[in-house]
């Protein structure tokens, strides 16, 4: 059917512009266009429809009913629902995460839609139309119209043939009165050909498309993975509450201290401007003790675990097995002029060095020695004078009491990473005038100073509290309340406090109280020579031990003033020391290089055992037992300690009887030691 | 400073003793005394076992911490001080 159509649309080219005036052009070409369908279709297929009427056509695979069947109703009930719409329709569902089921279905269904291009003449947009167009229609169509017909008329009739011939005249016909009655101006009557009207529709020429865009630049992207574990979790709650105290404090305390927060801060920077490496200055410490116990490691397993098994066949002998050597290339010229564990870090101990020669005096040192590291000690402290002696505080084992050959007497502190004292005695403030002997922690006085004694062989015993930032003195005792008299040695009752011994120069022992300055308490004629070392015992209240230049070893009861034992050790004594463990065991150093170790309980008369533990000429100066470990520490002239083990049968317990609990504790230490001497009180009244 | 310097080469003049390293945070060697491709492997492989040896430690519980780390092996032994910052791995042969 298209080919009429064309036609048309050739016909009425030159008359669109006419038409375009009229009130709904669009409209009615529409119209005609189906109007001329439906004629097509009647001369296409009118003589069937005549021959259909009458005859019926069945479908071939009907039933045959009987006239019952026929006859019998049945009953249809449509519903509003479509059939064919889906009844399981599911919808993934984001929320729930998965998918659901649709209850609700569309049951319209849509046959067939055409959009109508018609517009009432009445409706809204065909009088807006009108309103647009009306105006100018006049002019136009006067000057167009009446040029353009003549012409037009021979053109469409030659083109038309066959069936549209009448069609074409028709529209022609149809037309003219149009155009008249539009030049007539009557706009409201105007009729529009019905069946040769075909729209021509034109395009404006349309913009190409064009593209434009930009490109921003994309946004950095970063990748970002980590794990949280608990211990981070834990980690930033505790930032967190950090945080959160400082925050209060910074509340609390306001702009004034802004200064001293900019002063920390320079600090901080300072100290991170400084090499980095400063930062396993500990760890480097920890290594190196670890290297050194992989090489000393034979020692450490000795230290640790060897017993001398010959000890068994042995009756009344023991020996000292070596084990480290502590020495220190700089402190080799001086002599060990004390000892003294930390009794806190029971591996620790302070070592004094210096010179007793009155014509080699020079500079002294202090050393901090642990076993865990023999070859280089921990810390190391040059002092001007000799280091005659060195005590560690019991509590705080970082302050240690140093008693200088000039008289001086100082308080280092560990802490304080500094190569000078924290306290130092000087001339003014009471300094002895004498090398000083001996110094001793005190406990804390009633204002809780620390404080410490010194004996000196000026002849004054003094007490210096720490307070604040000064050592001030008081004077306890002069023991040259007689004669002229030099201290060397002073020890304190362990239990007493007042109580305490001084050694003197001359061989006498004095016993003193620290509330009487005037008086001694009682006065021992010891030793022929100076006095080196008077110790009281660890165990029982009553006995001390003395020794001295003249190969004496003296063992005292203090409420006697004649010696319970005398032990002639064939060499000056340079100091003894009782054992921590046992009330009878004792040690002695000779300036032969000799160790003497003594158990009163096992044999009275002899040492248990009497070694050379170093070099010919080599004088040993100072003995300590170490406060838990079986080992003792001895200083010789040379800047050397030496550690030794002591075997087992020198720290023989009793022999345990069969199914009979050992009784342990001072008391059992105090029996033992009260036996010796009740025999020898004994013994003693006999003689008498 | 000069105390750190002293004990490195007293450590390292110690016996046995095959090198020093120390090793920042981010597993870069900042000091060594061993040649560069031993002392990289060295730094790399065990700045990564600490951490983990660490974080196993922390998992177990937050507030304990990884003082040091022992590696006894037929030939070494390796010790390893994790610092806050840095890490000091010493190497040494014993006997």
């Amino acid at each position: 059917m298209p080919v009429p159509q064309k036609h048309a649309a050739v016909k009425t080219t030159q008359e669109f512009n006419t038409r375009a005036q009229s009130k709904a052009p669009v409209a009615k070409g529409v119209k005609v266009i189906g109007r001329k369908k439906d004629d097509d279709d009647r001369i296409d297929t009118g003589e069937e429809e005549w021959m259909q009427g009458k005859t019926l056509v069945k479908p071939p695979d009907q039933l045959d009913l009987t006239e019952a069947e026929l006859k019998e109703e049945l009953t249809r009930i449509l519903t509003a629902n479509n059939p064919h719409a889906p009844q399981n329709i599911v919808r993934y569902n984001f929320k729930e995460s998965c998918y659901k089921p649709i209850s609700s279905v569309d049951q319209m269904a849509v046959h067939f839609v055409l959009e109508g291009n018609l517009v009432h003449k009445d409706s809204h947009e065909a009088r807006r139309q009108v309103a647009k167009q009306g105006v100018t229609e006049d002019m136009i169509v006067e000057d167009v119209v009446a040029e353009e017909e003549k012409p037009d008329t021979p053109v469409t009739g030659q083109l038309e043939g066959g069936e549209d011939m009448a069609e074409g005249e028709d529209g022609g016909g149809e037309e003219r009165p149009d155009s008249v009655d539009i030049r007539a101006g009557k706009k409201e009557q105007k009729l529009t050909n019905q069946f040769n009207f075909s729209e021509r529709a034109s395009q404006t020429l349309n913009n190409p498309p064009r593209e434009r865009s930009c490109q921003t630049r994309p946004p950095p992207r970063a990748h970002f993975s980590s794990t949280a574990n608990q211990w981070e979790i834990y980690d930033f709650y505790v930032e967190e509450l950090q945080r959160q105290e400082k925050n209060k404090e910074k509340q609390k305390a306001q702009p004034s201290k802004k200064e001293e927060d900019k002063i920390k801060k320079k600090m901080i920077t300072v100290e991170t401007q400084s090499d980095d490496i400063t930062k396993i200055t500990k760890v480097s410490k920890i290594i190196e003790h670890m290297v050194n116990q992989n090489t000393f490691d034979d020692v450490a397993q000795d230290f640790r675990y060897f017993e001398d098994a010959s000890d068994e066949f042995r009756e009344q002998e023991g020996t000292l097995l070596p084990l480290w050597k502590f020495q220190y290339d700089r402190a080799k010229r001086l002599s060990v002029t004390s000892l003294c564990w930390n009794k806190k870090h029971k591996d620790f101990f302070a070592v004094g060095l210096g010179s007793y020669d009155f014509t080699k005096q020079g500079h002294g040192m202090l050393l901090f020695n642990s076993l865990k590291n023999p070859t280089y000690p921990e810390f190391i402290f040059t002092t001007l004078s000799s280091v005659m002696c060195v005590d560690i505080h019991e509590n705080l084992s970082y302050l240690v009491a140093v008693g200088f050959y000039d008289g001086c007497v100082a308080v280092y502190n560990l802490k304080e990473h500094s190569d000078q004292p924290a306290y130092m005695s000087t001339a003014k403030t009471g300094k002895h005038t004498d090398p000083v002997w001996q110094v001793k922690w005190q406990k804390d006085d009633l204002d809780s100073n620390h404080n410490f004694f010194s004996v000196s062989s000026d002849g004054r015993v003094v007490s210096w509290t720490l307070v604040k930032n000064e050592l001030v003195f008081t004077d306890i005792i002069n023991l040259s309340l007689d004669s002229t008299a030099c201290g060397t040695a002073f020890d304190f009752h362990k239990q007493i406090d007042y109580l305490f011994l001084v050694g003197t120069l001359d061989g006498k022992i004095h016993k003193c109280s620290k509330s009487y300055s005037s008086q001694f308490l009682e006065t021992y004629d010891a030793h022929n020579m100076a006095v080196d070392a008077v110790r009281w015992n660890h165990h029982h209240p009553d006995v001390f031990i003395s020794c001295s230049t003249d190969w004496k070893v003296k063992i005292w009861d203090h409420t006697i003033t004649t010696p319970m034992f005398t032990f002639d050790l064939n060499a000056a004594v340079g100091d003894v020391v009782w054992g921590p463990y046992s009330s009878t065991v004792f040690a002695a150093v000779t300036n032969d290089g000799k160790i003497h170790v003594f158990d009163l309980s096992i044999n009275k008369f002899e040492a248990l055992c009497q070694q050379a533990v170093v070099a010919k000429k080599t004088k040993l100066s100072h003995i300590e037992f170490n406060p838990v470990h079986p080992i003792l520490i001895v200083g010789d002239d040379r800047g050397y300690v030496t550690s030794l083990k002591l075997s087992p049968n020198l720290r023989k317990k009793p022999k345990e009887k069969k199914g009979q609990e050992l009784p342990k504790g001072p008391e059992v230490e105090i029996d033992k030691m009260e036996k010796l001497l009740s025999l020898l009180r004994e013994s003693g009244s006999n003689q008498a | 400073m000069a105390e750190v310097e002293d004990t490195l080469k007293r450590i390292q003049s110690q016996t046995g003793v095959i090198g020093t390293i120390v090793v920042n945070a981010e597993g870069i060697p900042i000091r060594t005394t061993l040649d560069n491709s031993t002392t990289v492997q060295y730094a790399g492989l065990l700045h990564q076992l600490t951490m983990k040896a660490r974080s196993t430690v922390r998992d177990i519980d937050p507030q304990n911490d990884l003082t040091f780390l022992r590696i006894r092996s037929k030939k070494h032994e390796i010790m390893v001080a994790p610092d806050k910052e840095y890490l000091l791995i010493v190497i040494q042969s014993p006997n």
